[in-house]
């Protein structure tokens, strides 16, 4: 199996004033392709910063990051952003879509900072991936004439777009209701599953980390418990069992 | 595109930039146009003009005006005439007040006593019958020519004035020419309220005095007009055998200088007006600035996932940068396509030749491009080193 990510004691301190903060205190774990790992971990974990950091936004104070068997301490700047732009994709948790722009030009937009990406191509894989989480009808639609479940797909679509190797999800659920949830995590089994998508979903939720193949817990800056999930559970099954609701 | 999603502020933004190229157009135009007006009055007076006047040199004692003083004479005009290499035609000119009578019909206008060449010399035509000949300057001819004006006031209108006697300060004259219609001169003149006769005739029946007003010499070109200048100050010089230390008893000017210095007053007034439009184009530029900063702190966010997603920082200065340049280039076209407008209209109004100088409107537009970049940098250089963590949580 590919290893997709390497962590080698990765620690990231900041200078707050005369006080020196260290959110990561060695982190060590490998990723493999086609797994759906759950970060979790209550504030103030490391979390973010360890999600920052894998996502390519943030380098390390020490330790090895390979992300796809590139060394990400050594990049700059620029070679970060291409990074990002080639083998991460984004999903956020309050959407982060452009306003006033359509759902296609909304997908669109990694693409745009490939220069190896025609319009023309840009256009017909934009569509493919709305397609793909079955927003085929709402190309042309506006973030505001969308529900939030619907947005959150856009989200998903933009983040497969430029075929990234790794799906990076910050809370991607946590502006959601149940049943929405379910509906996104169903969508991000079925890619993990029937596409082999390695997904890493950052969340504060057990609740969610069922859905994922391994967890990981983070305090302190420190991993305390990193686990394969023996029972996944499968969040199709889980929409299905909701009770339907009625409309009011 | 941002600027498509908020319109109404693009153009807010743009206007500032509209009236300030609109307005250093406009001026440019009427400045040019009015040299250009100007320049040409003056040249149809004949731009190979040398005009020679009386000076006081009195030392102290009261000054008098240059028409009163008594310095030019015929052996002036007679050395002149023989001496100067430089010129093709002179005419002395003594002028007089007065009243022209016809019947009941009077009318007050200026009579000038002048050579045969002098219709020559000021670009002046007939429209009806002839000039008065050398002879006729010999011998005290009592003839006349008569502008437009003075042919309306003194005759009825039909009747036609060739071949009629009128008065002029109750000497009879034989009108036997009109000069064809020249309108106003620059300074607002009515060049046609005149009666032109034989200098002679002037001098010796009206003014009674052996003393010219002033010379009027065309110069065999323009650009030998000051060299026939200094040569009629030299000839001049000695015919009033002025020392070399004493200073010249008449003026020697030319045509040529005089719209050289009209010209430079205008082109002065035109490039201070000029100034203070590009002064509400810098306020336009400052405009753009401000937005593009309300616009970059606005999208903040967006510019974090722009960068999440793979914006370089050189991607999101060329983006914000373009902007503004769209901005100010927009409204520098507008600018100009209202600017030409004005120019023409106002062109129209004054009955000046519509002047459109297309190095302005390529100024104009390469300004502008400089302007969206000057003040459409910085911004653009702050949203491109937002740290994308940071941009990306910003609320």
């Amino acid at each position: 199996m590919k290893k997709i990510l390497e962590l080698q004691d990765i620690k990231r301190e900041f200078q707050m004033g005369s006080e020196t903060v260290r959110a990561l205190k060695g982190v060590s774990f490998d990723v493999f392709a086609g797994e759906f790992v759950t970060i979790m971990g209550s504030s103030g974990s490391g979390k973010t910063t360890l999600l920052n950091t894998l996502g390519c936004l943030d380098k390390p104070s020490s330790g090895s990051y390979l992300l796809d068997g590139v060394s990400v301490s050594e990049q700059n700047r620029d070679q970060l952003a291409k990074l990002r732009n080639e083998k991460i994709g984004f999903v956020f948790q309050s959407y982060n879509l452009l306003p006033r722009t359509t759902a296609l030009e909304n997908v669109e937009l990694p693409l745009f900072y490939d220069p190896r990406v025609t319009a023309a191509e840009r256009r017909e894989r934009a569509a493919a991936a709305l397609q793909a989480v079955k927003l085929g009808d709402r190309m042309n639609h506006l973030p505001n004439e969308m529900s939030g479940g619907q947005q959150q797909r856009v989200a998903i679509a933009r983040a497969l777009v430029n075929e990234p190797v790794m799906i990076l999800a910050d809370e991607a659920t946590g502006n959601l209701d149940s049943r929405t949830a379910y509906e996104i995590m169903a969508l991000m089994q079925d890619l993990n599953q029937s596409q082999g998508k390695t997904i890493v979903f950052v969340t504060h939720e057990p609740d969610i980390a069922a859905f994922s193949s391994r967890t990981i817990v983070l305090k302190d800056g420190r991993v305390v418990k990193d686990q394969v999930n023996q029972q996944i559970r499968s969040a199709k099954e889980m929409l299905a069992a909701l009770p339907v609701t009625e409309d009011y | 595109m941002a600027l498509q999603r908020n319109k109404l502020r693009a153009v807010l933004t743009m206007l500032g930039i509209i009236i300030g190229v609109a307005a250093v157009i406009t001026i440019g135009a009427i400045g040019a146009g009015s040299t250009a007006s100007i320049h040409n009055s003056l040249s149809s007076m004949g731009s190979n003009l040398v005009m020679v006047m009386p000076n006081s040199n009195a030392p102290g004692g009261a000054r008098l005006q240059g028409a009163n003083v008594e310095t030019l004479t015929e052996k002036d005009f007679v050395a002149l005439k023989k001496e100067s290499t430089y010129i093709n035609a002179i005419s002395p000119s003594s002028q007089s007040k007065g009243q022209a009578i016809n019947g009941s019909l009077n009318w007050p206008t200026t009579i000038e006593g002048v050579s045969e060449q002098y219709l020559a010399i000021k670009n002046l035509s007939l429209k009806d019958g002839k000039m008065f000949g050398d002879r006729d300057v010999h011998t005290y001819a009592k003839v006349c020519l008569l502008g437009q004006t003075v042919v309306d006031n003194v005759f009825p209108k039909g009747v036609d004035p060739i071949g009629k006697i009128i008065r002029f300060n109750k000497i009879p004259f034989q009108v036997i020419g009109i000069l064809n219609k020249k309108g106003q001169n620059t300074f607002g003149q009515d060049q046609d309220d005149i009666i032109l006769a034989p200098y002679t005739t002037v001098q010796k029946r009206i003014i009674a005095s052996i003393y010219f007003g002033s010379f009027n010499a065309s110069a065999k070109s323009e650009n030998l007009s000051q060299a026939a200048a200094d040569e009629m100050e030299k000839i001049l010089r000695k015919t009033h055998r002025l020392r070399p230390n004493e200073d010249n008893d008449f003026t020697v000017r030319t045509q040529a200088e005089l719209i050289q210095t009209l010209s430079s007053i205008t082109t002065l007034l035109t490039a201070l007006l000029t100034a203070i439009a590009a002064i509400s184009l810098i306020i336009g530029g400052i405009g753009i600035m401000n937005i593009m900063y309300v616009s970059v702190t606005e999208r903040t966010k967006e510019i974090g996932l722009r960068m999440a997603v793979g914006a370089r920082g050189r991607d999101i200065l060329n983006q914000f940068l373009t902007e503004a340049i769209i901005i100010s280039v927009t409204g520098g076209l507008i600018g100009i396509l209202i600017g030409e407008t004005l120019a023409l209209v106002i062109s129209n109004a004054l009955h000046w030749e519509p002047i459109i100088d297309k190095a302005s409107i390529i100024e104009a537009f390469g300004f502008c491009t400089v302007i969206g970049v000057f003040f459409g940098y910085y911004p653009a250089l702050k949203a491109s080193r937002l740290d994308p963590i940071q941009a990306l949580r910003y609320e």
